[in-house]
């Protein structure tokens, strides 16, 4: 059995949740099993974790895990997981997932793989995946061979498909220990996609000149309703949220499509994105280092070029 | 107060990556060696500000063979009272894992901090093993921290935003960026590190249940195709109908 933990944060699921569940199912082929969703704390209808392809979905809606605590989640997920004889458990390489996969490793005593970007392929009893590596510079083929394996899965390495029906959840009891973290705040910006699940980032850096002249970026990203980020001098400098840094001492991400505006590519910035799809890249330097990552460049004065593109995307969003 | 530091060595961020002639092994020849930079600029640096503030120790613990010295010296440097090196190879996460909490286990440290993940493996999966192993809270990319008493207040990044918690000491953490910032060791902190106490201890047996089957190199790039800054249409029409990601 391959158990899927579908992740709501704030009772809502993101496009991660569906996209663990989307691979759980492929898994699940693979070992001739089936597919188990399971969701933690109060969540809005778990049931459409069957149109990805769960079987069944479980829902613990104990209030104690409406706050993300590492210990009880993996408590939860662990107890799930013997209760049902699961072979591989699957979860979304997210910051919640990431702080749960290696301590179910460890409660196993399994196999993990953190941040896997493919399916699995069997090598008698065990899986082989893989991931990258070196900040994107290679890619690593792990051999997982525990009785149990745990795969957290990076964002965007698989298509979210629904293929199946909703399945009615099925409310699943367990006695949690207290919980020790004590939540105090949430601070997010709701209605807007979170850079590492977003499938288009517009990005811009110290090109920009100053804090003010981020209007054309920012249209720019509504018209392709993509997510906008930054480089680090900019969210050094106060100009954007530290939160939308991208690169290396940032949030790494690997979207569809990264426009890169005014920003000259240094090595820390590539790291946290040279994993992207496409990489398009506007700067007035031709011999910034960027374009040497680039699939697509221009050259010129980003004032001018940002806006045609806008209009370019509109006319083209209009016509299809 | 008691505080552990967990530090890796990586190779440097500008390093070529290469691998040895059958891709099972990452080859070191020729590359530059760093103190992983957050646990370096983020863990380290706020734990040394913590214990000069409050009072206490720190010790760092890196888990490599002697060859790693030179990084362990530069954390002694930059404000570590003293270092524990476990000799062996840092044969994969759950591995180092094992031998950190081994040595913590009896040791009652009050804080064990990590950087958020490697440069090397991005793996990320270090600090929440050795909180499972102490049975432990794990608070995971955290860009502050501040102590009252046993009280530790911190913002810890999320998707899109920060969620700001408490929980009472001992606990593991990863560090972020917001942290601290990038001390820079000066040369009295260079002299003291040279007799600072460095221990070594045999690494404990560990069976793990991964391990890297090959590696490979991405395909390299075709080589980026310039646009015509008034071709902005062209380059709409590239990205749906050759690139196809619009």
């Amino acid at each position: 059995m391959v158990l899927v933990f579908a992740e709501s944060p704030r009772g809502h699921f993101k496009k991660s949740a569906f996209e663990a569940v989307t691979y759980g199912k492929k898994v699940a082929e693979l070992l001739g099993t089936d597919c188990v969703a399971l969701t933690l704390g109060p969540v809005d209808d778990a049931s459409v974790l069957g149109t990805y392809g769960a079987k069944r979905v479980l829902n613990l809606p104990d209030a104690s895990l409406t706050h993300f605590d590492s210990q009880l989640y993996t408590q939860a997920i662990a107890d799930a997981s013997k209760q049902l004889g699961a072979q591989v458990v699957i979860l979304g390489h997210t910051t919640t997932g990431k702080s749960v996969a290696g301590r179910l490793a460890v409660r196993f005593q399994g196999g993990l793989i953190s941040g896997a970007t493919g399916l699995p392929v069997l090598a008698g009893k065990n899986l082989l995946v893989e991931k990258t590596v070196f900040s994107g510079k290679a890619v690593a083929q792990y051999e997982l061979s525990g009785a149990v394996n745990v795969i957290s899965l990076m964002g965007n390495a698989v298509k979210p498909e629904q293929t199946g029906s909703a399945v009615a959840p099925e409310t699943l009891t367990l006695a949690l220990n207290a919980s020790k973290i004590r939540v105090k705040e949430v601070k997010t910006q709701e209605g807007t996609v979170p850079l590492p699940e977003a499938e288009i980032v517009v990005s811009a850096g110290r090109g920009m000149k100053d804090p003010g002249n981020w209007g054309i970026v920012e249209d720019l990203a509504t018209t392709l309703g993509a997510t906008t980020a930054c480089s680090r001098p900019v969210a050094d400098s106060h100009w954007r949220p530290h939160h939308e840094h991208v690169g290396q001492t940032g949030i790494a991400i690997r979207p569809n499509l990264y426009i890169a505006i005014g920003i000259s590519g240094a090595i820390q910035h590539l790291a946290g994105v040279n994993n992207s799809k496409v990489i398009v890249v506007i700067n007035k330097d031709p011999e910034a280092p960027f374009f040497k990552a680039a699939d697509y460049g221009v050259v010129g004065d980003l004032f001018e070029i940002v806006p045609r593109l806008n209009e370019a995307f509109k006319q083209f969003k209009a016509a299809n | 107060m008691k505080l552990l530091v967990c530090i890796s060595q990586t190779p440097d961020t500008t390093a070529k990556i290469s691998f040895n002639a059958d891709n099972t092994e990452f080859n070191n020849a020729g590359v530059q060696f760093i103190m992983n930079p957050y646990d370096e600029w983020y863990a380290l640096v706020r734990a040394c500000e913590l214990k000069e503030a409050l009072g206490g120790t720190v010790t760092v613990i890196n888990v490599g063979p002697a060859t790693n010295e030179t990084t362990i010296r530069k954390a002694l440097a930059i404000g570590a009272d003293d270092a524990v090196r476990i000799d062996s190879d840092p044969k994969s996460a759950g591995f180092v894992a094992k031998q950190i909490a081994e040595y913590a286990k009896n040791a009652q440290f009050d804080l064990i901090f990590f950087g958020k993940e490697t440069i090397d493996y991005n793996g990320s999966e270090v600090g929440a093993m050795v909180a499972e192993y102490l049975d432990l809270p794990f608070v995971s990319y955290a860009s502050k921290l501040d102590l009252n008493g046993t009280v530790a207040t911190l913002e810890r990044d999320i998707e899109g935003g920060v969620e700001v918690l408490e929980v009472d000491l001992p606990f593991v953490l990863s560090a972020a960026k917001g942290m601290a910032e990038q001390r820079i060791p000066n040369m009295r902190g260079i002299m003291t590190a040279r007799t600072k106490p460095l221990t070594e201890i045999p690494a404990v047996a560990f069976d793990g249940f991964e391990k890297v089957s090959q590696f490979t190199l991405p395909p390299a790039k075709a080589g980026v195709k310039l646009i015509d800054p008034n071709e902005m249409v062209e380059l709409v029409r590239l990205l749906h109908e050759e690139a196809k990601v619009i």
